[in-house]
């Protein structure tokens, strides 16, 4: 069967299992689009390419699937590159497709021409530039082989325009996989296992410190099963947020530098810290020399290089977290009682919990607006935040009780990536709300694309907790740079009411604490477009508790 | 901190030596030296890279360069019996009155002279680091105009009687 290189592209990509694209067309990509007008596949067309990248991003979070984008050469490609570094930080696992300029003018910079191989060697797991159009259906395989095993991330594919035009005799997915430099990971060292499970039921005072590895390995399950059967607090860092119920009473909540105090305190003063899926990333662990000082750690990852990279563990084990987790519950002994721990835990939960004032302006808290988004969707919405205050509020106050339901940009920290993030989590969940939890700031960065869900009538929720200013950075100059507000102050800006009419969603206002619970309500109620409502909160309000960086988790700044 | 030598087999494609480097540069490990060639398995290249560092470190090169897709083996090689070797080409200012005590010098190193010039000579040497350097010490007096080093490469020495 004589195909086009474009033709063999969407063949093999029905071959992975893709129903769904986000893209945006150009020069370079125009054989691939004309492939795309006859095929089956979803391609849905955003309003700038990094919200490609966003919402494949966020449609992989959600569903667990490979998230698949495209753009053209050049300009479109470069716009990945800030979504592609975001997949990459926080392990999600993306192919990204970028146009090309044909093949006899590489390197002679031709006319939206860009080495996005290059550029995109350190931010991805691996990248591809096609050769040969005969390699085509080889390297797809290969490229959602390798973004969706082992330690997940994106993988780039660079394809020159005259190979997807040119035609071959294509042999339905004659397509062997060939990597001999790259082993998915299998099993793990059972030595190791049933030492952790020694130790496990040995200790007094365990903690579990559980991140995004429980997710990507579908280990929320085992992490439960792990957590009651032995009666085990759980806290879990920003990427780990969803794989344990926030309502649990095992629940610490977050750790690290915006953690509960309780958490923090657990690790301080923890025997046994059971850390899964995690990289001992600096906003979690403080000043390391004093991170968990009492502990023995038993470190659970599916990527080796993690193993001591920040921290010195006891007992390493390698291996696919769910099955780590399910040889070691298997080797536990249940306990039936609370300790002396939970008790110490409860008073500190007593003590210390989240809590927050009112505000001296009388607008609404911030925090405030996520509790009651919490409460109305009984902790089963999937949230999207920007980053910043809003991002660490709704870890805060949002109540998860399922994983891979909340899509933040953890290790990147991209502002701008909770709208179109939440596009691509209501493409892949449209039976669920999806809320994006954005501050005045981070919603600029990408508000093109409430076009995209206007194009789709896609009822996704824009809560903007504004406070008219870059909140995060401005706490950080009103603690570390005495208040010196150096362009953090954007009252300056549009009204996000008119703006949201002007592209056809839903636009509201909410300047009072009573209207919270109304205006939510009713914004869950509009299917058929998105709707963003503009919450005045508290200018001056801050995120507690805090700990500055590179300071002792246990000195942690905010009243207690 | 101590150097350590690991030898690295890696796909032979376009690009995978940038992807070393560029492993290297961002996590700030520091290459001593590096070669690269293809082995006796044309789709094969192998590189020799030298690198300073604690224990630690060493270990999380190795471990990030397996994370490489095109990389297939990372091989410490720091405390296996090796033949190691390097060459470099030095080019001599060489007077007609000083040409036969550089001569005389070549001869003692075991290198080779391989070109002659008007008022030059090329030296052609091989051996380890620590003769490079003594062969480059002893002729920077007469003046060293150019000097071009291949970077260190080593095998591990095979079995002796068992």
């Amino acid at each position: 069967m004589k195909l086009k290189g474009a033709e063999i592209l969407l063949q093999s990509l029905k071959q992975e299992g893709v129903d769904t694209i986000f893209g945006y067309p150009g020069g370079t990509v125009l054989p691939i689009y004309d492939a795309l007008y006859d095929s089956d596949i979803r391609h849905i067309l955003v309003r700038h390419e990094q919200g490609a990248a966003h919402a494949a991003d966020a449609y992989a979070r959600v569903t667990g699937k490979t998230g698949v984008c495209i753009a053209t050469s050049g300009p479109g490609a470069t716009n990945l590159v800030t979504g592609i570094a975001t997949a990459n930080m926080d392990s999600i696992p993306m192919v990204c497709f970028t146009g090309q300029v044909a093949s006899p003018l590489i390197g002679r910079d031709a006319f939206q021409e860009a080495d996005i191989t290059g550029i995109t060697m350190p931010i991805t797991k691996h990248n591809y530039v096609l050769e040969r159009t005969e390699d085509v259906a080889r390297i797809v395989k290969e490229a959602f082989y390798i973004a969706s095993t082992n330690r997940p991330g994106p993988v780039v594919v660079d394809l020159p325009k005259d190979l997807m035009e040119k035609e071959i005799d294509y042999d339905p997915y004659n397509s062997e996989i060939n990597l001999r430099g790259y082993r998915v990971m299998k099993g793990c060292n059972y030595g190791q296992v049933v030492l952790a499970a020694g130790i496990i039921n040995k200790s007094e005072r365990p903690v579990i410190y559980a991140g995004g590895g429980v997710i990507a390995s579908d280990a929320a399950e085992e992490l439960k099963e792990l957590a009651e059967k032995r009666k085990i607090p759980v806290t879990t860092t920003l990427m780990g947020m969803s794989a344990f119920p926030g309502t649990n009473y095992l629940s610490l909540g977050m750790l690290g530098m915006h953690g509960t105090r309780y958490a923090n305190y657990a690790i301080g003063e923890c025997d046994l810290l059971i850390a899964v899926g995690v990289r001992f990333d600096d906003r979690v662990t403080g000043k390391i020399a004093e991170f968990a000082p009492h502990a023995r750690i038993i470190h659970i990852d599916i990527d080796a290089a993690e193993i001591g990279k920040n921290v010195d563990v006891h007992i390493p084990i390698v291996g696919e977290v769910k099955e780590v987790l399910q040889a070691i519950n298997k080797r536990i002994e249940t306990v039936e009682e609370f300790g002396e721990w939970h008790q110490t835990i409860d008073r500190w939960k007593g003590e210390y919990p989240l809590r927050y004032g009112t505000s001296s302006e009388g607008r609404i808290m911030p925090q405030h607006v996520i509790e009651k988004i919490s409460d109305l969707t009984q902790g089963e919405a999937i949230i999207t935040t920007e980053v910043g205050q809003n991002q660490m509020w709704a870890a805060h106050y949002y109540k998860f009780k399922n994983p891979r339901s909340f899509v933040t940009s953890g290790g990147l920290g991209t502002m701008g990536f909770g709208l179109p993030a939440a596009i691509g989590a209501k493409i892949a969940c449209p039976d669920r709300p999806v809320i994006d939890i954005a501050g005045d700031g981070s919603i600029q960065m990408n508000i093109q694309e409430l076009g995209t869900a206007i194009a789709y009538k896609i009822p996704v929720i824009i809560c903007i907790l504004n406070n008219q200013y870059l909140g995060m950075v401005r706490q950080w100059q009103s603690l570390f740079y005495g208040g010196r507000f150096s362009y953090t102050d954007i009252s300056n800006q549009p009204d996000f009411v008119k703006l949201a009419e002007a592209y056809g969603a839903v636009g509201m206002r909410v300047k009072t604490t009573q209207e919270v619970d109304g205006a939510l309500r009713e914004a869950l109620k509009v299917t058929d477009r998105p709707v963003v409502i503009d919450f005045w909160v508290d200018r001056m309000a801050d995120v507690y508790p805090m700990v500055a960086p590179g300071e002792s988790l246990l000195n942690m700044l905010g009243e207690e | 901190m101590k150097k350590h030598t690991l030898a690295v087999t890696v796909e032979n494609k376009p690009g995978v030596l940038t992807r070393v480097a560029t492993l290297f540069r961002r996590r700030g490990y520091n290459i001593d030296s590096l070669a690269v060639g293809e082995t006796e398995n044309p789709s094969v290249s192998r590189m020799t890279i030298d690198v300073t560092g604690d224990d630690k470190i060493i270990e999380q090169v190795s471990k990030q360069l397996y994370k490489l897709v095109d990389v297939i083996k990372v091989v410490d090689i720091t405390e296996e019996r090796l033949v190691t070797r390097e060459l470099i080409l030095i080019k001599v200012k060489a007077d007609p009155s000083v040409r036969s005590e550089i001569v005389q010098l070549v001869e003692i190193f075991r290198a080779r002279i391989v070109d002659i010039g008007k008022n030059t000579l090329i030296v052609e040497a091989t051996g380890d680091a620590g003769k490079m350097e003594a062969i480059e010490d002893s002729l920077k007096p007469f003046g060293i105009l150019e000097l071009v080093r291949t970077g260190k490469i080593a095998i591990v020495r095979g079995p002796q009687n068992s």
